[in-house]
């Protein structure tokens, strides 16, 4: 017999769930700590203190949050859609390749606020046609966008590799990488917006304005789905595929469209390490933020008010545990990538482990608070 | 009288500002079929929910066998022998019959071991009680009309001594709805106890023991079957007089408006639903398809509307031929003017995830009233939205209310007001008044005679015999995916239901 989840009220559904699940993350992973012979009250201290307590942590936490925005965004917009876009991985780092291509070109020539919007439409468009084959396939031949999107980050892995060794990597260079990018191809820091806040940053600190940028995204991306004749109908789809066809909506033009916009938003996720920080294009660089972008989206509810904070908590995680493992010999790199792994587990994977439960206790103190919700289960 | 089944003692259940159960007292004896009627939005639905352990009241008391119960979730029901079988089916549309059956109730480790066991124990419930359904059909497959079986096999499998139905007989033809209610009145001597929702007050007349009325939440009063009339049991529910009977006036059928040509469709497992069907409509007249659930009205619609791919034909709107076998664009069809209020309200009519000002515009979301530039022009909309409600008397009165938590019949009515309103110059119905309430009844009957009097062209399917008899200017009979014979509206029900039976059709081939 299928039970209906009944509904909580807003702020438990968008407060208090997260944060139990959290806490339970937080308790596993300090279980581990525990294991390995160290204080995990201390391993938190050092875990915020590092991403939040100094100008230059911020700056770093920052920095993390706005590649998990962009990918987050491009997660969500996919789910809303009732895609699942696992390919944000492959189509930020081709979007590198757009990038790479309009820097290398200009930059000795324009100045970055010239160079920046055509690396923004390189960077889109690079990672949105990307997206485009695994959705062309999904929406003519059927085939399941999860398998072709994961099959198309090994590709461009691939396609990064050939290219950056033997296409881009100046000649004589040993690196795998592009040329340094000259003024033009890097982005302006914010490390001033924090010392406007008294906090004490260094010039060399990554934050740049790729975070504003992502902020805009996240609105965008708002006023796309709610507030779009083309939102509307990805919702549409998105809740059910029957209503959509009886709306006239065409089944592979939405599903075409919704993965370009998707894929849009990862590839310009590039933008920030690329001509924020490295100021060249490396091997690697998106170092699983594609994936992280898809725990990002389910924390974050799959709404940009929810993304944004999904993503500077785990923008704290990655910056924290950078320094956690160099405070605590004997956590190391890897342990951290366990603590990540758990609070993915715990605020994604396992979103409803605890909901019943929660729903349950709701249910039995105020009878009156919960209803019956029949969207779940209503997709055909 | 005997022991009570049922008692509920002062029951309330509000959602935000509606109170949805006041103060519901209700005793149900064991061993009697118990009506339960009202309005739609009337609480019906709630009350049931909460006797199932879907909702928790606010207050109040449920005794079970005169023992106070608590029931928290269906399982703690079905513990108690409460079965339920849901107004809106809640089966797994790409499980097979088989497999929904079970579902939950699977028992054993392996799915195997219990899939035989379970298909022999279906075979038995269907020879004792005749509810024929194919086991390994898929749910998607079967039409509403078969879905229902399901649900019922569902509640008998898991021994229920106690069976809800929240309104069963809204999708099944007299006769299918007569062999249901004999196998309530099986029940019923087996010594179990039924309830049974419905707005047809003709079913509650002929099966039920006692009845009672609800009306905006309250219990207004409960009446021994036998002792009391159609009549007065409308006025209990609605709290005025309501007119049962259709009043029309002649037909002034104009010129064709809409042309069905050799329509063939198949199911995507090949069988044959429409067998190269042809009819017309014209302008000022409702032409009403009657049939068992399951002979291709369905898919006819379907492919009319344009949201099924037919195998071939054409439709002929105002006199321009549109192909159906290609990409049919229901976009397109509805732009050429022809509305379609759908079947299935749930899956095809509305998003019940969409508040309702957002299910008021689906399918003419890009028309520009509702839009600016490529932004939803959200105040357009709500206004529309609020108007409708006003004009249809859909109540919550409030278009940012999930549209999951309207009542049916209300949802209903969102469906028809967008469709209507549109002003189409054609409308095909599906089941307009499938799970509405007698005074809604009235009012969308009426309106679709007003449409037909505008002269606008309707096609009326409906497996209410009594619905396509009083609302249409001809009927048309589908038997096994062919139009089997035109009638009048004066025609018998017994002349239709041979029809319907197939029995002329066999006759005219031999
Ligand atoms: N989950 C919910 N949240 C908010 N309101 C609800 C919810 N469920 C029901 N309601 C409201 O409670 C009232 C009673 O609804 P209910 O479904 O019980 O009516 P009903 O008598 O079964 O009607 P119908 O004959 O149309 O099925 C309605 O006003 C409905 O809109
Ligand atoms: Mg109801």
């Amino acid at each position: 017999m299928s039970t209906p989840y009944a509904k909580l009220p807003a702020w438990a559904d968008y407060g208090l769930i997260p944060l139990i699940n959290l806490l339970v993350a937080f308790a596993v992973a300090g279980l581990v700590v525990l294991l390995v012979g160290e204080n995990p009250l201390r391993a938190a201290v050092i875990l915020v203190e590092g991403a939040f307590g100094s100008g230059q942590g911020i700056a770093y936490t920052l920095f993390y949050a706005t590649n998990f925005i962009f990918t987050g965004l491009a997660v969500a917009v996919a789910f809303h859609c009732g895609l699942f876009n696992i390919g944000g991985e492959g189509q930020a780092y081709i979007g590198g390749l757009g990038i790479a291509i309009v820097v290398l070109s200009f930059d000795s020539t324009l100045p970055w606020w010239v160079v920046f919007p055509l690396a923004i439409i390189a960077s889109a468009l690079f990672g949105a046609l990307w997206a485009l084959i695994p959705a062309y396939l999904q929406a003519k031949r059927g085939s399941h966008i999860v398998i072709t999107t994961i099959m198309f980050n090994f590709i461009a892995a691939s396609v990064m590799v050939y290219m950056l060794v033997n296409v881009l990597k100046p000649m004589g260079s040993m690196a795998p990488q592009t040329r340094q990018f000259l003024e033009g191809g890097q982005l302006p820091k914010l490390g001033w917006l924090l010392a406007e806040f008294g906090l004490k940053v260094r010039p060399s600190a990554p934050l740049n304005i790729s975070f504003l940028l992502a902020l805009v995204m996240a609105f965008l991306v708002w006023v796309l789905i709610w507030r779009t004749r083309l939102g509307y109908e990805i919702r549409t789809y998105g809740f059910s595929s029957k209503a959509a066809r009886y709306a006239g909506i065409s089944e592979p033009r939405i599903i075409i469209v919704t993965m370009l916009i998707s894929g849009a938003l990862a590839g310009m996720m590039a933008l920030n390490p690329i001509m924020g920080d490295q100021h060249n294009v490396p091997l690697d660089f998106v170092s699983g933020a594609g994936f992280v972008g898809i725990a990002v989206a389910l924390m974050g509810r799959s709404h940009p008010a929810g993304i944004v904070p999904a993503a500077i908590l785990f923008g704290m995680l990655y910056q924290g545990g950078a320094e956690l493992a160099f405070e605590m010999p004997n956590i190391s790199r890897d342990m951290i990538v366990i603590i990540q792994g758990l609070v993915i587990l715990f605020a994604g994977a396992l979103e409803n482990m605890f909901r019943p439960t929660i729903q349950g206790i709701f249910a039995s103190i105020s009878p009156g608070s919960v209803g019956i919700t029949a969207t779940k289960g209503e997709r055909a | 009288m005997a022991e009570a089944a049922i008692e509920l003692i002062g029951i309330n259940k509000s959602f935000g500002a509606v109170r949805a159960n006041r103060d519901i007292a209700l005793e149900i004896p064991r061993g009697t079929i118990h009506g339960i009627i009202g309005e739609n939005g009337a609480g019906k639905s709630t009350l049931m929910s909460i006797l199932y352990g879907f909702y928790q009241a606010d207050s109040g008391e449920i005794r079970v066998n005169g023992k106070p119960t608590n029931i928290k979730t269906p399982n703690d029901a079905i513990a108690v022998g409460i079965g339920m079988v849901h107004q809106h089916f809640m089966l797994v549309e790409n499980f097979s019959v088989l497999e929904n059956v079970i579902l939950g109730a699977e028992g054993e480790a392996l799915l195997k071991k219990s899939i035989a066991k379970a298909r022999s124990e279906l075979h038995r419930l269907e020879d004792e009680y005749g509810l024929e359904v194919d086991p390994d059909a898929l749910i998607e497959e079967l039409p509403v009309g078969l879905q229902q079986r399901v649900e019922i096999l569902k509640a008998l499998y898991r021994g229920a001594e106690i069976l809800i139905l929240d309104e069963p007989t809204g999708v099944l033809t007299p006769a299918e709805a007569d062999h249901l209610f004999r196998i309530l009145q099986q029940l019923k001597e087996q010594g179990k106890t039924v309830v049974l929702i419905t707005h047809k007050l003709r079913e509650i007349m002929a099966i039920t023991d006692n009845v009672s009325v609800m009306r905006q939440g309250t219990m207004v009063a409960t009446r021994k079957t036998s002792e009391t009339t159609v009549e007065e049991l409308a006025e209990l529910m609605v709290g005025r007089r309501v007119l049962l009977r259709v009043e029309k006036g002649e037909a002034k059928p104009g010129a064709v408006k809409l042309a069905v040509k050799n329509l063939t469709v198949r199911d995507s497992r090949g069988v044959t639903m429409v067998d190269d069907v042809s009819f017309d409509i014209r302008a000022g007249e409702i032409v009403g398809i009657a049939g068992v659930a399951g002979n291709g009205q369905s898919e006819l619609m379907e492919a009319v509307s344009g949201i099924r791919k037919a195998v071939s034909g054409t439709v002929m709107l105002d006199g321009t031929p549109i192909d159906l076998t290609g990409q049919a664009d229901p976009g397109e069809l509805r732009d050429r003017g022809l509305a379609h209020v759908p079947e299935d309200r749930h899956h095809v009519g509305l998003v019940l995830a969409f508040d309702e000002s957002e299910n008021s515009i689906l399918g003419y979301h890009d028309k520009p009233q509702y839009l600016k530039g490529p932004f939803l022009n959200l105040d357009a909309i709500q206004k529309d939205a609020q108007e409708k409600i006003e004009k249809y008397d859909i109540r919550p009165a409030n278009p940012r209310l999930k549209t999951a938590n309207f009542s049916g019949g209300n949802q209903q009515k969102i469906v028809l007001a967008r469709e209507i309103e549109q002003d189409p110059g054609v409308l095909i119905v599906g089941q307009p008044t499938r799970g509405v309430d007698v005074g809604a009844i009235e009012f969308i009957h009426r309106r679709l005679i007003a449409m037909r009097d505008q002269g606008k062209a309707v096609l009326l399917v409906s497996v209410e015999l009594d619905e396509i008899r009083s609302l249409s200017d001809r009927i048309l009979v589908m038997f096994a995916g062919r139009v089997v014979g035109e009638r009048g509206p004066e025609t018998s029900e017994g002349e239709l239901g041979l029809l319907m039976a197939g029995v002329e059709h066999k006759e005219a081939a031999e």
